[in-house]
């Protein structure tokens, strides 16, 4: 974002009125994280005591060892499958987008403008309406249960496309692939030192982006992978299913689950920022 | 290119075949690079899209007019019979219903809360990055968390709203019993998680209004809150309707939260707060009903291309209404600027 001192709705710097109405939403999306661990560092009974104190008691880390080592959760099988799975799908999505992106921004072909339509198109369609015959051939196939089940149907996205063409079209000049080609350049070795570096802001954007939302991701893994092999979500679901008295127990295993991509989002939190801001500037 | 073969004389057809055949190898495929080399490398993404995609819809269409067999996996002929079922199950209606109620009660309060949280962000705030990241937070935890939290937070006999409600002298409300309350604490979730991710887009689009129209308002004696109307809704009215179209198609398929609403996951003992995607699960892969299930998935996506259709219709006339309505005000306000001036 261009660093200027502006007035909008507002002239001047923003009352008091605003910082105290937008500490009151931050306080908002950060309460359930306190309440968690509030309940989370109590025991069984801190759920039903009538005058709830506002302090956390000292249990958590006693809490969250139990509801870790429930065998039934597999939290550190979940955790492992978890990585993987988001980050293979990152790793491709970005590497397929870009490959794509940079075909459909930079060369010409035959075709290329209905089927860039077509990448559109198929933003609309909600893949996850599929899952019947999904589930089926990958019981045929004999893959329900393994990650690859989860793996493959995410491997690239439209989105990913879409995105990576619209940010090479005008992050990499025409002439320095032209220039690339009369240097006897084959195509691969131009997309390999042109495109995938010029692409570089984008795709760490998108990378951010495909990791959080596969790490997120119930509904398809919860069908096609079973209770030995969960990713995190479908081990959380086992939580609930395994204490569904004890709360103090299910709350820490949750926050502990989450735990991973706070520490990631205090990280690159930034770049998420401005990859929504100018997603939604180009669409 | 790497190479290119200039016609030497006249350049008569003839000459150029000629020309071309004697091309050595490594022009040959040069050539064969510049011009194949695109579809080789956008393929990937049409195999995928097609294998997980295109297939499973289309074989779903297929699934659905059969009776599936699931020890022979696979299914015989009934034609319409599943869609028949499937429109006369009390069940189908109820979680229609409910799908809908919680999309409208989730919907409608989030664009405006983003709205108006957007506007505070588009000042000139200290801590700018800070403010903004703290509202995407909730962004990155997943549904089945917020889920779990917020449960546990609306339960009928010790939640923590209950127990504030209690506090200042309200009955207890029954958040996993009543439909409507049931249908608010799930839309609270997903207000929750997606607020401030939408009001971050919708900030986006606020920052990209040409301030002119700010100043010409001021000049104009317009406050904060009458420029608020006047200037910024019109102006970032297209992006909320992409936001309510992307908050349609995602609302309307909502699963995780209301699944791990409690513990046996099958929307309650009255199905009060059961979605049609949970309907799909439960008939799909609890009483593991393929060709059902298929008829499910094909209704649910005829709806969500209604709806969108029907947004699409709306959009178009809003959109180009108010193009009339932002450019008349635009010259006026530039007028009046340069007036003012």
């Amino acid at each position: 974002m261009a660093r200027r001192t502006r007035t909008s709705i507002g002239t001047g710097r923003p009352t008091p009125f605003v910082y105290a109405m937008l500490a009151v939403v931050l306080v908002g999306s950060m309460f359930p994280f306190y309440w968690s661990f509030l309940i989370g560092s109590g025991d069984a009974s801190t759920i039903y005591s009538q005058n709830l104190s506002w302090w956390p008691g000292g249990n958590f880390l006693s809490n969250a060892q139990e509801a870790i080592s429930n065998p039934a959760v597999n939290f550190w099988k979940a955790l492992v499958n978890s990585i993987i799975v988001s980050t293979v799908t990152a790793a491709s999505t970005v590497f397929l987008s870009t490959l794509a992106g940079f075909a459909f921004a930079k060369l010409r072909f035959k075709g290329s403008g209905p089927l860039l339509v077509a990448v559109i198109a198929t933003m609309a369609v909600p893949v996850q309406l599929g899952v019947v015959p999904l589930y089926i051939a990958m019981s045929k196939l004999g893959w329900t249960g393994t990650l690859g089940a989860v793996i493959i149907p995410a491997l690239v996205t439209a989105f990913g496309v879409f995105w990576m063409t619209q940010y090479l079209s005008q992050a990499l000049p025409t002439e320095l692939i032209e220039a690339a080609r009369v240097d006897g350049c084959s195509m691969i070795r131009t997309f390999w030192h042109l495109g995938l570096t010029a692409a570089r802001p984008a795709a760490a954007m998108l990378a951010l982006f495909t990791f959080t939302t596969t790490w997120n991701n119930f509904f398809w893994p919860f069908i096609v992978l079973d209770q030995q092999n969960p990713t995190l979500p479908v081990a959380l679901s086992l939580l609930q299913a395994n204490y569904f008295v004890d709360y103090s127990l299910v709350l820490a295993g949750v926050l502990v689950a989450t735990l991973p991509l706070l520490i990631l989002f205090i990280f690159t939190g930034r770049q998420l920022v401005s990859g929504i801001m100018q997603g939604a500037v180009k669409g | 290119m790497s190479t290119t073969i200039a016609p030497q004389s006249g350049g008569s057809k003839e000459r150029v075949r000629q020309d071309k055949s004697q091309l050595n190898w490594r022009q040959r495929r040069g050539q064969w690079d510049v011009k194949y080399s695109p579809y080789l490398y956008i393929a990937p993404f049409f195999i995928v899209f097609g294998v997980a995609g295109l297939f499973p819809i289309i074989y779903t269409a297929f699934i659905s007019l059969q009776d599936w067999d699931l020890v022979r996996n696979s299914g015989e002929y009934i034609g319409f019979g599943q869609y028949n079922w499937v429109l006369h199950d009390r069940e189908f209606w109820i979680a229609l219903r409910n799908t809908f109620s919680i999309f409208l009660l989730s919907a409608i309060p989030q664009l405006v809360a983003a709205t108006v949280i957007a506007a505070m962000l588009d000042q000139n705030l200290r801590a700018r990055t800070l403010w903004r990241m703290g509202v995407l937070l909730p962004y990155v935890v997943a549904p089945v968390a917020v889920s779990l939290i917020f449960s546990n937070m609306f339960g009928d006999k010790f939640g923590l709203i209950n127990t504030l409600l209690s506090d200042i002298g309200i009955d207890p409300i029954l958040w996993h019993t009543d439909i409507i309350p049931s249908h608010i604490a799930i839309a609270t979730m997903v207000n929750f998680r997606w607020t401030g991710y939408n009001a971050l887009i919708l900030l986006a689009a606020m920052q990209a209004i040409p301030r002119d129209l700010y100043e010409a308002a001021a000049i104009d004696g317009a406050k904060t809150v009458r420029r608020f109307f006047s200037v910024t809704i019109p102006q970032i009215r297209p992006t909320m309707i992409f936001v309510i179209i992307t908050a349609t198609i995602g609302g309307l398929q909502i699963f995780d939260e209301p699944r791990m609403y409690d513990q046996t996951g099958t929307g309650g003992a009255n199905k009060q707060w059961l979605t049609i995607t949970m309907y799909l699960y439960n008939i799909g892969w609890g009483k593991f009903n393929f060709g059902r299930a298929a008829a499910v998935a094909w209704l649910l996506f005829l709806i969500i291309i209604a709806i969108t259709l029907m947004n699409n219709y709306l959009t178009r006339r809003f959109v180009s209404g108010e193009d009339a309505v932002k450019k008349s005000k635009k010259t006026s306000l530039k007028l009046t600027a340069k007036g003012g001036k």
